[in-house]
């Protein structure tokens, strides 16, 4: 009996295994392998720390580096400022068709692809865009403004693609909370400031955490956006990568950049764990 | 039974601590509170009786702040709650599921309160010993919500609030969740804890044996409006409404039509069955030919066994016995009425005398016209 | 997280069936040509079947984009190349990505004869050629003549007049045209990476001064096109194919050859290393050389090819363009790209990563 017990236990996680290691371990060791070694002849390579040591003496990647992280960080926390009072609209205000409604409303840009979302953002604030033009037409400005091209359309970008994935789980652990339990709060003597820090934000945290893990993750490994929006200033990290991999044809330093954001990005996320008293294992259930 | 009287024209001592004057709420087209009045002396366990959707947790969300009234006025110990959020209002609740924070630990969930109105923190320690204490919970102050039980639960919801020393407690059905055993366990213990703190109790609750075992007074609310305000015992032996009669104890019941009216009594006769004599109930006149409700309670039946015979002026019927239902104390007989066949429920005493009864056994039953009420059946709500 | 993951799977199961389909799907009667947009019009690709029985499969790519998709799979996947002559013995040396021509199997005269033997030499490498040419053109500006009308050279596209109306690629050949502009010739400096660096050092100060003039560093053609097109750009570094273009919508916008001469690249046919189907790549080959079939690639690409004859069959509009934006003087002044070293790419990459970041 125990024999099929483990024979049907390791068939269920075969796939699994066979993924994990097909698409996850094995890419990344053999990118650490690249990472690993210089070319010093042509079709010639020997080991090395050469690229890590670039990275680090390179103001150029340093900086790329933190600005991402700092960035991302930044959109981040933005996503969740906007995305919790919308993600509490709906979860606690709304009932019904109107919830479901807005619901929808937020999952509608992700039926087009995030190159068209991304268009659409060029074609709205660039200098003959929408809004530009909206502003001449009310007399609010006297000739057009490039909105595009800036941090700041990168931000928006950014936010605006993370959005749904920040709402979903904060809906999911702000409907969780019963009513009751906020009324409570209130009946107890409760504002809205002390019911919102004492009582709502303790039980949504693992829903903002997990919000925040995959919008941070999301946001650092964007490519599109901070490229399309961002304009002439626009550094970021995976357009490095993309551009050692693709035009400069140096795997080696891509590879070590891809493996310094993989750490990158793990630290950071583990220093929001602690922060937040959160463990993975509750922000995932 | 409305008295328009404030706390203020009052020529008593009694303080009124809660008095709602022609409160009305809507939603939409529907009626949810129809112009409620009402006043509750301090100190006392008022509770709130009616079906679900009755309006009743409307009227106590009222109270609380939660909602506010379309038309009429709130006041807690003669100040006007209107505009006053929930936050501002000397009242606390006791919510249906409790509602403690999880996310607290007990000691702090009772401490919430206290905090939001900036007590110092000695004093907090000390005021949440004490309440805990007076709960017997003095030493489960740093447990977890979840490590409670249903009972220590409810405990906890009580103190929460009567740390705050409110003028007015709300309790919304909180026994509901209970099991049965904990609840008539927690029912006296309830009434037990009111009278010693002596804080005003708005109790609501859809179970009258809840609202009868604790109440000094029982409002029974039906479509909005209230039926009747009085003591459990004047509910049950005089009611003034069919619905109360109905929903307040067993009752068997007939409707009838009224063949003869006799200053205080009346003569009604039951469609294809029996005519029933009984006491014009009520605050509405009836005449002859007026549709009634007629009811008997079961414990006024009696059963005629060997050669007694029913009194001439008592009603009586012959049945048949459908079922015999043990419940000690409080067993009873369920019968059939043999020519039209409805069911009635008598009563049974447990003296030993009806031992004997066998299912299918015919027999006579009789009741004395004083023990039937007969209420005009048009609704209270309809009529004005 | 576990969505995430979920999510994870779904993307990558159609990636692992398209790659255990791609190496199955090669048949005898496919050829999968690696090239520019336009280069192969459907027209031309149904001719082509109707002669041969051929289909041609189509990817479309880029110079960088091509090597890397070669150098990821050693060189399959594809039956034949386009990179430009001046990129092909760099990844040869560097990638092992390409197979020596079989020259006997060229029709050599349909090609024009100076072209074909300048491409010959310059990807030649240990002996073996790798390309013959194919279609030709060249980059310069492309400007709004009546708000732009000053600008003449690549440097002056740093105007302060010009604020925020500019745009050019921050790629290698802005490097080697302001280079140029500036009196500069990369090309001589190509064999002295010492000197080619200190030549780039200066590129990158003019750069990094000229930025605040520039408004986006473009990237994709069609997003150039439609900043030109609604005037936020009157003056920018691109390809003459664009500005022509621009030109039949309006009469103002053109090409612009640089008094410092415009750039001038070939783009060339390169037989990938495991290509499995060079018998229909030589035959592609010798069919879109042959005039009138050359003509229409140029029809749907805006650029001349290398066919001996085919400028009788092109269209007359675009010949009247070419030849107003290319006087003899200019055509004579067309700076042809030598092929690049290994090695200098590395520099340029990484002065053009210090321009950008340069605030």
């Amino acid at each position: 009996m125990k024999q099929h017990t483990s024979i049907f236990f390791w068939l269920l996680l075969a796939p699994f295994a066979l993924w994990l290691i097909l698409l996850v371990i094995i890419p990344h060791i053999d990118m650490l392998g690249i990472a690993l070694r210089e070319q010093t002849a042509p079709r010639e390579y020997a080991f090395s720390f050469k690229n890590f040591i670039e990275f680090f003496t390179e103001p150029l990647y340093w900086r790329t580096f933190m600005r991402t992280a700092v960035m991302s960080i930044l959109a981040t926390a933005l996503t969740l400022l906007i995305a919790f009072p919308v993600s509490y609209y709906i979860a606690k205000m709304l009932r019904g068709r109107s919830k479901s409604f807005l619901f929808l409303l937020c999952l509608i840009p992700f039926w087009v692809s995030e190159l068209v979302r991304t268009y659409g953002w060029m074609i709205l604030l660039r200098e003959t865009g929408v809004i530009s033009n909206a502003l001449q037409w009310a007399g609010l400005v006297s000739g057009p403004v490039e909105l595009l091209y800036n941090d700041a359309a990168i931000m928006v970008g950014l936010v605006y693609t993370s959005m749904l994935f920040m709402v979903v789980p904060l809906v999911t652990v702000l409907e969780s909370l019963d009513d009751d339990i906020i009324e409570a709060s209130y009946d107890l003597g409760g504002n809205m400031w002390t019911t919102m820090r004492q009582i709502v934000i303790p039980h949504a945290m693992p829903g903002i955490v997990s919000g925040c893990i995959i919008v941070f993750m999301m946001t650092l490994g964007n490519y599109l956006t901070p490229n399309l929006l961002g304009g002439k200033d626009s550094l970021w990290f995976t357009e490095q990568i993309y551009t050692q991999f693709i035009t400069r044809f140096n795997w080696e330093l891509g590879s070590a950049f891809g493996i310094l954001l993989l750490l990158l990005s793990s630290l950071i996320v583990w220093l929001g764990l602690k922060l937040s008293r959160q463990t993975l294992t509750s922000t995932m259930t | 039974m409305t008295k328009n009287v404030t706390a203020k024209d009052s020529n008593t001592s009694t303080i009124i601590d809660l008095e709602t004057r022609n409160v009305n709420k809507h939603y939409g087209d529907f009626t949810a509170v129809d112009n409620v009045s009402l006043q509750i002396e301090k100190g006392s366990f008022f509770s709130i009786l009616g079906p679900s959707g009755c309006g009743k947790t409307t009227l106590l969300r009222m109270i609380a702040g939660f909602d506010e009234p379309d038309s009429g006025d709130i006041l807690i110990q003669s100040n006007s709650m209107l505009g006053v959020p929930a936050n501002k209002r000397p009242a606390n609740m006791v919510f249906q599921h409790l509602a403690l924070f999880p996310m607290m630990s007990v000691a702090d969930n009772v401490a919430y309160g206290l905090k939001q109105r900036k007590v110092n923190p000695a004093e907090i320690s000390k005021r949440v010993k004490n309440a805990l204490e007076s709960v017997d919970l003095g030493d489960s102050g740093k447990k977890k919500i979840s490590q409670l039980s249903g009972g220590q639960k409810q405990r906890i919801a009580i103190a929460r609030c009567l740390v705050l020393e409110p003028k007015l407690l709300l309790l919304d059905e909180p026994l509901g969740a209970l099991d049965l055993k904990l609840r008539e366990h927690m029912k006296v213990e309830l009434k037990q804890m009111q009278s010693r703190v002596g804080t005003t109790f708005i109790y609501i609750t859809h179970d009258q044996s809840e609202a009868l075992v604790m109440s000094n007074k029982v409002a029974v609310m039906n479509n909005g409006a209230f039926e009747q305000v009085g003591t459990p015992s004047d509910l049950y032996y005089h009611p003034e409404t069919s619905f109360v009669a109905g929903f307040v104890g067993d009752a068997n019941r007939w409707k009838a039509k009224v063949t003869q009216v006799d200053h205080v009594r009346c003569t009604t006769q039951v469609a294809n069955g029996p005519a029933l004599r009984g006491k014009i109930t009520g605050t509405k006149p009836i005449a002859v030919g007026d549709d009634v409700d007629v009811f008997v309670r079961p414990e006024a039946i009696k059963i005629i066994q060997g050669e007694d015979k029913p009194q001439e002026s008592d009603n009586s019927l012959q049945c048949r016995v459908v079922d015999l239902l043990f419940n000690g104390a409080n067993s009873a007989a369920l019968l059939e009425d043999i020519a039209t066949g409805k069911e009635l429920h008598v009563a049974l005493p447990q003296t030993g005398e009806y031992i004997g009864l066998q299912k299918g056994e015919s027999l006579t039953i009789a009741w004395s016209q004083d023990q039937t009420h007969c209420f005009s059946a048009r609704s209270k709500s309809t009529s004005k | 997280m576990k969505s995430l993951k979920f999510k994870k799977i779904l993307l990558t199961l159609p990636l692992i069936s398209a790659t255990l389909f791609a190496g199955t799907s090669s048949y005898a009667d496919e050829l999968r040509l690696l090239t520019w947009g336009g280069y192969a019009p459907d027209d031309v690709i149904k001719l082509f079947k109707e002669e041969t029985g051929i289909d041609v499969k189509v990817t479309k790519s880029n110079n960088e984009d091509m090597i890397s998709k070669l150098r990821a799979t050693g060189g399959s996947g594809f039956d034949l190349a386009q990179p430009s002559q001046d990129r092909v013995t760099g990844a040869q040396e560097n990638h092992d990505i390409y197979k020596p021509m079989d020259l006997s199997k060229i029709e050599a005269g349909s090609f024009i004869t100076s072209m074909l033997d300048a491409t010959k030499a310059n990807t030649t490498l240990k002996d073996n050629v790798y390309s013959v040419p194919h279609i030709w053109g060249t980059s310069g500006l492309v400007l709004n003549t009546k708000t732009a009308g000053m600008v003449k050279d690549y440097t002056d596209l740093c105007s302060k007049d010009l604020m925020g109306k500019v745009s050019y690629r921050l790629k290698r050949p802005t490097l080697i045209g302001f280079a140029f502009a500036m009196g500069l010739d990369p090309f001589a400096a190509y064999a002295d990476k010492e000197k080619y660096t200190e030549l780039m050092s200066k590129v990158e100060a003019k750069l990094v001064e000229c930025k605040p003039v520039v408004k986006t560093y473009w990237t994709g053609g069609d997003a150039l096109l439609n900043l030109l097109r609604s005037g936020e750009v009157t003056a920018a570094m691109a390809w003459d194919t664009g500005g022509w273009k621009l030109n039949k919508e309006n009469k103002d916008i053109t090409f612009v050859a640089p008094k410092s001469g415009a750039l001038g690249w070939i783009d060339t046919f390169t037989i990938p290393r495991k290509g499995k189907n060079d018998e229909a790549a030589y035959k592609w080959i010798n069919f879109v050389m042959k005039p009138e079939i050359a003509a229409k690639i140029t029809a749907a690409a805006g650029n001349f090819t290398a066919s001996k004859g085919a400028d009788a069959f092109a269209d007359d509009v675009l010949k009247a363009q070419f030849q107003s934006s290319f006087p003899q003087a200019a055509l004579d002044n067309v700076k042809w790209y030598p092929p690049v070293p290994a090695g200098l790419e590395e520099i340029e990459g990484k002065v053009l990563d210090r321009v950008k970041a340069a605030k």
